[in-house]
């Protein structure tokens, strides 16, 4: 088969009922086959209009691109994505109470809304928050009264005339500055952030809480979801993801490690610790092992566009459930069901704990998610056909198309299958993105950032 | 979560491939075993034995957490959740092995050799029972840690109770060589445990034994016959980490509770 059929909202040109195939498009990054540990990509976020694409990384690092104008005299360029700004966003830190180190590895990004024409970011480390603008100069004052060129201060007495400064064009320099910074309210490690609809507020989320926040206010955040028990002793779920609705202002969800996700209404109580609704799929009792609980955490939420449905990721599967349908998905697909063979395997070496991220695309026509191997798995709700293409440096050359991938599971490996045993399990792609509005994807394959889109014909 | 024995409805197919490959295995180690005609099925590992290793990997699991910077509440968590589960199981397994031995005494899987045959030798082995590799276990661990500061270990001690003969008696005594081998693996864990450093986390698991790997089809395909009866009649005596320990459910309970509290708190 050849693609997903991902027809885009909005003023995309691709026709819904055609097939299409996705070809590569750029790849940011190292080549070098050593890999630091700041490089790695720990997650990619697209603004609102898709225009920028931000990516975090384990170093703290935050680094913008910006998608060029099409550019007529290269009519194949379809709007490139180059570096915009990169700034430190988190610094490493230690927590003298605990003696433990604070990572500053960049756990989310959340862009807000465009409302002039500055860009709003909230990006996140374990545990604290902050929200970066940035802004475009390119125009200079020169001229001014009371500092020289050099900006040196002049003395006030010298001063025979005045004059009013003029603005002169400059080379284009692009800012991120912190405005807020919103620490000290999370006692356990924050896992997700999510800007409320109303575009004042949002949410963070640690293991055991979540907080809600007003984006002016710093000093205090409204507690609005608690499930640490009284005695630690009988801990024994966690929260994992939070999103907020995208057009309810006051409903959220959240996932648990066992697989459960809860539906909040902030309306019925301040502190939400009763759920609205609570979707569980009831376990299959022929598939269970000592390892069902852990593959079923969730480890990624997603509200669709629309607001109807929702996404979870766990760890073979992405389900979708329908908000009015709570004891069961509406769809399940298999991520990478090859691998139930493999848990005891998967457990010893840490891998049944990675967190694999999923993404709706613009019309909610699709999803896509990753999987190990650099492979990453697209699924067509309409169509019901699935596609797993791989990220790699060997098929990056300009506008070649992505041929499909397969995992053979069988005795017979068939040519261009790749056996199971041969998966490399460290190149796991467990972040990705999806254009709000067209078919361009983001792949993070370890500290390269794949950038996907489909074919023009 | 406590299951009643049922015959699984899921495909025996994993089972088979366990033989076959069992078989293979077998054949290709060269591995003297007691019994010819029975090579095949006792290379491999039985369910009991499975479990253990995965019980004994999950608390390692555990005791690394505190090794590194913070520990990741979800992963901690969920290991807890699996060790109290296997722990669960074990001692209702220690109960229902009795309560069936006496009732039923039949063989559980059609496919699989008589039980018969494979409880005599493992009652035979079980004349053997006491190896002191778990015994060697507790005070190696203890006496690492102490230097480590970490407070779980102190009930490491307590650990060594009165095992449960009863639960040992499906359980097979492994031959001198398969402690030795374990011990080797211990020692691993212990030098890395020593060395402090997070990145031996994965050397740790390097080093392992690659047969360990084979127990993937074997333990997840294992578990859904989780039901006694079923798992009984599965022998190994190839398995290098299948470890003769007999952990003690209770005192595992007790430190597991203590891992917990600690690793919460911090």
């Amino acid at each position: 088969m050849a693609g997903v059929a991902g027809g885009g909202g909005g003023g995309c040109s691709s026709s819904s009922s055609n097939d299409f195939q996705w070809c590569f498009s750029q790849v940011k990054g190292a080549i070098d086959e050593d890999v630091a540990e700041a490089d790695i990509i720990s997650t990619v976020e697209f603004n609102y209009s898709g225009d920028l694409l931000a990516t975090g990384d384990k170093g703290g690092r935050v680094v913008i691109f910006q998608r060029e104008q099409e550019n007529k005299s290269r009519p194949h360029s379809r709007g490139e994505y180059n570096v915009y700004s990169t700034f430190q966003s988190h610094e490493p830190e230690f927590d003298y109470l605990k003696s433990l180190e604070i990572e500053e590895k960049i756990n989310k990004i959340r862009w807000l809304p465009q409302q002039n024409a500055a860009h709003f970011l909230l990006s996140t480390n374990d545990k604290t928050i902050k929200l970066w603008k940035i802004s475009e100069r390119d125009k200079r004052a020169e001229g001014y009264n009371l500092k020289d060129e050099d900006g040196r201060l002049r003395d006030p007495f010298r001063i025979t005339a005045l004059r009013v400064p003029i603005l002169k064009p400059m080379d284009l320099m692009v800012e991120a500055s912190p405005r807020r910074i919103f620490a000290n309210a999370h006692t356990y490690h924050i896992n997700s952030i999510s800007v409320n609809s109303d575009h004042e507020t949002y949410l963070s989320a640690d293991d055991l809480r979540i907080n809600l926040w007003h984006l002016e206010i710093t000093d205090r955040s409204f507690n609005i979801v608690d499930i640490k028990p009284a005695n630690m002793e009988e801990l024994t779920e966690v929260i994992t993801a939070a999103e907020f609705h995208p057009h309810h202002c006051n409903v959220f969800v959240y996932s648990s490690s066992k697989g459960t996700i809860r539906l909040c209404d902030m309306r019925s109580s301040a502190l939400c610790d009763r759920h609205s609704k609570f979707f569980e799929e009831p376990e299959d009792p022929s598939s269970r092992s000592f390892f069902s609980e852990i593959i079923s955490s969730i480890s990624d939420v997603k509200f669709s566009h629309s607001g109807r449905y929702m996404m979870t990721r766990d760890y073979l599967s992405v389900k979708v459930w329908d908000l009015n349908m709570e004891n069961r998905p509406v769809e399940t697909y298999q991520v990478h069901e090859y691998l139930r063979s493999k848990l005891c395997s998967l457990y010893e070496n840490d891998c049944i704990f990675d967190k694999f991220e999923c993404c709706w695309n613009g019309s909610d026509s699709a999803i896509m998610t990753g999987s190990y191997n650099n492979f990453f798995r697209m699924f067509d709700r309409n169509t019901r056909r699935d596609i797993t293409l791989e990220a790699s440096r060997e098929s990056s050359k300009p506008r070649a198309i992505l041929k499909p991938r397969k995992v053979c599971t069988g005795g017979k490996r068939k040519k261009d299958e790749i056996s199971v045993d041969s998966l490399d399990f460290n190149k796991k792609i467990l972040h990705t993105a999806w254009h709000p509005m067209e078919n361009i994807i983001a792949v993070a394959a370890t500290n390269n950032l794949y950038i996907f889109q489909d074919k023009i014909n | 979560m406590f299951l009643t024995p049922v015959v699984p409805h899921w495909p025996f197919y994993n089972l088979d491939t366990m033989f076959v490959r069992g078989l293979k295995r077998k054949c290709f180690d060269g591995e003297e075993d007691i019994e010819g005609t029975l090579a095949g099925i006792k290379a491999i590992p039985s369910y009991n034995l499975q479990r253990q290793s995965l019980l004994d990997m999950s608390l390692v699991k555990l005791q690394l957490c505190h090794m590194l910077v913070e520990p990741n509440l979800c992963r901690s968590v969920l290991i807890a959740n699996t060790v109290r589960q296997i722990q669960e199981e074990m001692t209702q397994d220690g109960t229902w092995q009795m309560i069936h031995t006496q009732s039923t005494g039949q063989a559980s899987l059609d496919r699989l050799v008589s039980t018969d045959i494979l409880c005599r030798s493992s009652r035979e082995q079980a004349e053997g029972k006491h190896v002191s590799g778990y015994s060697a276990f507790n005070k190696d661990f203890e006496g690492d840690q102490a230097q480590d500061s970490s407070e779980t270990m102190s009930t490491a001690s307590s650990v060594q109770a009165p095992r449960n003969l009863q639960s040992n008696v499906w359980e097979m005594e492994n031959p001198q060589e398969n402690k030795g081998n374990f011990q080797k693996s211990l020692d691993q864990i212990f030098e890395t445990l020593e060395n402090k450093s997070p990145n031996s986390v994965e050397d740790l698991f390097s080093e392992v034994d690659n047969s360990y790997y084979d127990l993937d089809t074997m333990l997840t395909g294992m578990m859904s016959n989780t039901k006694m009866g079923h798992c009984d009649g599965l022998e190994t005596f190839s398995s290098p980490t299948a470890t003769a320990s007999n952990s003690n459910f209770k005192s595992d309970l007790n430190e597991l509770d203590h891992i917990v509290e600690i690793l919460v708190e911090s």
